[in-house]
């Protein structure tokens, strides 16, 4: 059984690979953990697309304010720095090309890029999409993280998504539990693996023909 | 003179129709017009289009107007989501219609409404579900779908502050909607904590023009400011916060 490591090992491992100077919008859910790692000798802007750039982490409790939240509708703070604006502003950040860095989750990922993470398709659900699909498109670098397979073991490394798309091409790069992929025009190339997971083993469990970094 | 201010609450939504589209600012509870919807609820109406970002929170403002009956179709980006039970009881019971819209060109569709945009082309969506049946066009090598405006009779709206000729500032990420639905409705009616004299606020602070406004109305500081100082001391829903033994704890969480 290949190594995994845990959501605040990866959330650590992405916030490491985020450069000084960054605008950055951590999606709905486990990506939010990536906030708790960033390094803390680069200065890092968080955007929220409720209207603010320069979020801060959760206040205590008695400070929380409900006119100041995030995606998420949580209680959030502000920093030395922050500016807010309204919805059309703040997705003309994401759709214009202004955000350096979005990490989103995911359903799957195919190898072409495109991704799945707002619908299973499934007939009883009840649809709801949010901001993905701006950020999708519209980030500089669109970074997954993700479990590499679901909970019934099914890879979310895909050769096509059969669920249905949030955006067409968009992924960069592909962080999982088991290792990190970049999203290259030959398809996924390995570029980490973490602890002693084998490529052999990522080939048997994604079926995908991987190729590994140089 | 022009007076937008309007004295009581009930009178601002007097006149909204049976059948109106009306916006309704907020994302979830933030800048939600809680005390506007409660008065819209009174009114007993229905077959109302409602724009809104999500599908109401919980049991109040706009989950308790859905749970009236009173709308027959909602667009809006994200209905799904842990105390939406009023909005996914309805859905599933085929008591009302969803225009799903990711958020981004919800967002640009009612900013297009208001700046008098025909249509645009946005390339969020392409080649997904929400874009199907849609023209699409490559520009500059990128794909692109075509969206066109939304527009309402109505936009109710949250704000902080208003002079009684409707230019408006809002507080923090409650902002939100607000501006653009403002621009978006034939009549926008807005809550403020308070109508101040016209020239004290600071023109280069004003957020949404007066033109943009038809009524305000002053309802008195919210429960987490005191002087237009935060004080704190609620929920995130703005509930008063019960203390608890955590408070006494120095260095607690």
């Amino acid at each position: 059984m290949a190594t995994r490591i845990s959501r605040e090992e990866l959330a650590r491992r992405i916030a490491a690979d985020i450069p000084d100077g960054a605008v950055v919008n951590l999606g709905i859910g486990a990506p939010t953990l990536v906030a708790d790692y960033l390094p803390e000798d680069r200065e890092i802007i968080l955007h929220t697309e409720n209207g603010m750039l320069a979020m801060g982490p959760k206040p205590a409790p008695d400070r929380v304010d409900p006119d100041l939240i995030n995606a998420g509708k949580q209680p959030v703070t502000e920093l030395p720095g922050a500016a807010y604006f309204h919805h059309a502003d703040s997705f003309a950040m994401m759709r214009g090309g202004h955000l350096d860095v979005c990490v989103l989750g995911a359903f799957q990922v195919s190898q072409s890029g495109d991704l799945a993470n707002w619908s299973t398709g499934a007939p009883d659900a009840i649809p709801a999409v949010g901001g993905a699909m701006d950020l999708a498109i519209g980030a500089k670098a669109v970074y997954v993280m993700t479990d590499l397979l679901t909970r019934d073991g099914t890879a979310k490394l895909v050769t096509e998504c059969s669920y249905p798309l949030t955006g067409v091409g968009c992924v960069t790069r592909v962080y999982t539990d088991h290792a990190v992929f970049d999203v290259t025009a030959r398809g996924f190339v390995v570029t980490e693996l973490f602890g002693d997971t084998t490529l052999a083993e990522l080939r048997e469990l994604t079926g995908l023909e991987l190729e590994e970094a140089e | 003179m022009i007076d937008k201010t309007v004295a009581d609450i009930e009178s601002a939504v007097a006149d909204i129709p049976d059948g109106a589209v009306v916006m309704i600012g907020g994302f979830g509870r933030a800048g939600q017009p809680r005390e506007l919807i409660d008065a819209l609820i009174a009114r007993r109406l229905q077959g109302l289009t409602v724009v809104n970002n999500n599908a109401g929170n919980g049991d109040t403002g706009l989950a308790a107007l859905l749970e009236t009956g009173a709308v027959r179709k909602i667009i809006c980006s994200f209905p799904r989501q842990s105390d939406s039970w009023v909005f996914d009881r309805l859905y599933r019971a085929g008591e009302i219609e969803l225009e799903l819209v990711p958020q981004g060109n919800l967002a640009e569709r009612i900013r297009a409404a208001g700046a008098g945009i025909g249509a645009f082309y946005t390339p969020t969506g392409y080649g997904t579900q929400l874009a199907e049946a849609r023209e699409t066009r490559r520009i500059d090598g990128r794909d692109y779908v075509l969206e066109y405006p939304i527009r309402a009779d109505y936009a109710l709206v949250s704000a902080l502050t208003a002079d009684r000729w409707g230019n408006l500032v809002y507080r923090k990420t409650a902002r939100n909607f607000g501006p653009l639905m403002a621009a978006a409705a034939t009549t926008t009616i807005v809550q403020v904590d308070h109508i101040v004299p016209l020239g004290s606020i600071d023109p280069e602070a004003v957020v949404t023009p007066g033109i943009y406004v038809d009524r305000v109305v002053a309802l008195g500081e919210r429960a987490w400011l005191r002087d237009g100082e935060f004080i704190g001391g609620v929920t995130v829903e703005g509930a008063p916060r019960a203390r608890d033994h955590h408070d006494a704890r120095p260095g607690g969480d």
